[in-house]
């Protein structure tokens, strides 16, 4: 397949074109925005956690390209139901997913075995180094929404 | 059969032997040959201007205005040739009106700060447009929260022209003070009438500055016949190097300006009581400047006017015109931006996929066009639109290259659908 196709594939054109948890949570407890100043693409991140350590709902609203917003769709989808610690993991993992030339697949500890092929779906970006931060700045926006800072940037 | 793919329908306009200057268009990118249509973004560099600044490195280098020996003039001597090459290539009646910076940007906010903070006040205005980079926008932020005066911006209408009269309604009451404009749009290419806002700014008492990025490199600019009050551009922009520009100022302005910043070079005198400086333009440069740019630029602009002004901007237009055509009839294109007089940028969105898909598809092509903002936020809230994606033309580009940009876009609609 050539790297294009790895990069769009379908997963990625479906989420960046119906985005899943595309909305804004009225009673967040935690959201931030995240701004790659590279391109002017804008994020919002809503985290409501379920009173039990556990993240109740996550959502986002903005704009950016087909990466951006797929991998921010994917990651709603991914976090909804997660304990904050495991959250942060699955955070490192994708984040090695997206950079890590030598990230090895076989290596993903139990837990996330079954978020694997979700994962996966965002490593054509490797191959486009100026892409990655397209895919990760949902991520980081999320994470300095779990933290309680207002922004996240890619820089 | 597409239009004309030859690369030219002028005779005397020879392209290929153009681009035979330029090395880097010899090479491919992803196994494609280059198609570079990011020179609004920064030019590339013909080889007399890579020679030029060889030479002075290899044969004539060393710092300027300083030593007694012999390197030290014919350096110095290159340099300031250079800066009466700049002076010619804009129209300035002479060479001390212009002031070596590292590029716009700092010409701008050598303006803001220097003229700015001695001669703006509370309840002064400073007069700015919709369409300019942020470069033209933030200095002026600065200095509106450092003085208490106030920044109003000219609209522009659905074409992406001036309001002339929302323009003339901000100089009515006389309190603006100085109107720094774009000559043309980096982000969409509108070219603004500046003559004529020169003209409207002066009546009512107010300075004129130009940003002249995006024309200098592309078509004539005589500042004494616009009438202007200051003009800048950036090298990088005009075939040239990084790291220099140019600000030309009236005499009489850089004579009365306090100096920018404190140094070397821009000194007659120091002791720990009090110095005194040395006349504009060397009082607004202070410590070593970039000398081997400054004559970098000077062979760029030699290399500009050895083909013509006229010449290139009647080339450019003709690309650029193509390329609106063929884009306008993509399925899912939308052209930004139609104003009647306009340079050689196209702004562009697609329905299916974002700027950035677009740039990075384009891309495994060989084409390089910029995706994003392109330093406007303004001009895309405008246009209601976070990015667009942007070819812009230099005076080596060929039809034959709009080609291969629609082409290109071909393999977009193939991904995102059309």
């Amino acid at each position: 397949m050539n790297e294009l196709r790895e990069l769009y594939q379908e997963v990625i054109l479906d989420h960046g074109r119906n985005p899943r948890n595309f909305r804004r949570i009225e009673d967040a407890d935690g959201e931030a925005r995240g701004d790659n100043p590279l391109c002017g693409d804008r994020v919002h991140v809503y985290v409501k956690l379920d009173g039990a350590g556990g993240l109740g709902d996550v959502a986002f609203q903005g704009r950016g390209c087909a990466i951006t917003t797929a991998s921010a769709s994917i990651m709603t989808e991914l976090l909804k139901g997660r304990g904050e610690a495991e959250a942060r993991r699955l955070f490192d993992l994708f984040h090695a997913v997206c950079t890590d030339e030598a990230f090895d697949p076989l290596d993903v500890p139990e837990e996330f075995e079954e978020e694997l092929d979700r994962l996966l779906v965002m490593a054509g970006v490797r191959q486009f180094p100026m892409r990655v931060k397209c895919a990760t700045l949902p991520w980081h926006t999320f994470a300095a929404a779990l933290d309680g800072k207002a922004t996240a940037t890619t820089e | 059969m597409s239009p004309d793919s030859t690369p030219t329908l002028r005779p005397n306009y020879d392209v290929l032997a153009i681009r035979e200057d330029f090395p880097i268009l010899a090479r491919e990118v992803f196994g494609k040959p280059l198609v570079y249509l990011d020179t609004g973004a920064s030019a590339q560099k013909p080889r007399q201007v890579i020679r030029a600044m060889t030479q002075v490195m290899e044969e004539t280098y060393s710092n300027v205005h300083r030593g007694v020996h012999f390197l030290s003039q014919a350096c110095t001597d290159q340099f300031e040739a250079a800066r009466e090459t700049v002076a010619r290539f804009i129209g300035a009646r002479e060479a001390d009106e212009v002031v070596w910076t590292r590029g716009a940007t700092e010409a701008i906010n050598l303006v803001a700060a220097a003229w700015g903070r001695a001669n703006v006040g509370p309840g002064d205005r400073i007069v700015i447009s919709t369409l300019e980079h942020h470069s033209n926008i933030v200095p002026w932020q600065l200095l509106r929260d450092g003085t208490g005066a106030e920044l109003a911006v000219i609209p522009v209408d659905d074409a992406g022209e001036v309001d002339l009269d929302a323009y003339a309604a901000l100089l009515a009451d006389g309190r603006a003070k100085l109107v720094s404009v774009t000559h043309v749009s980096n982000s969409i290419g509108t070219v603004l009438p500046i003559a004529e806002m020169a003209r409207m700014a002066h009546e009512k008492g107010a300075l004129f500055m130009v940003d002249g990025c995006q024309a200098a490199p592309h078509m004539a600019v005589d500042v004494q016949a616009l009438d202007v009050d200051f003009y800048c551009f950036s090298g990088h922009k005009t075939y040239g190097p990084t790291g220099i520009g140019a600000l030309w100022g009236r005499k009489e302005l850089l004579d009365a300006m306090p100096p920018y910043q404190g140094g070397g070079e821009m000194i007659a005198h120091v002791t720990f009581e009090k110095s005194t400086f040395k006349a504009a333009p060397h009082k607004f440069e202070a410590g070593t400047p970039a000398i081997v740019e400054a004559v970098g630029l000077g062979a760029a602009l030699d290399y500009i006017e050895a083909i013509g002004r006229d010449a290139i901007l009647a080339h450019e237009t003709e690309v650029a015109e193509y390329a609106r055509e063929r884009l306008a009839a993509v399925p899912g294109v939308s052209v930004i931006g139609h104003a009647r007089e306009r340079g050689a940028i196209v702004s562009f969105t697609m329905d299916q996929a974002h700027p950035h898909d677009i740039g990075t598809i384009v891309d495994r092509a060989g084409v390089a066009v910029r995706a994003g903002h392109h330093c406007a936020f303004p001009v895309m809230e405008r246009f209601d639109v976070g990015a667009t994606a942007r070819a812009s033309f230099g005076l080596y580009n060929m039809k034959s290259e709009v080609d291969r940009l629609v082409e290109a876009l071909d393999e977009v609609a193939e991904i995102f659908g059309r």
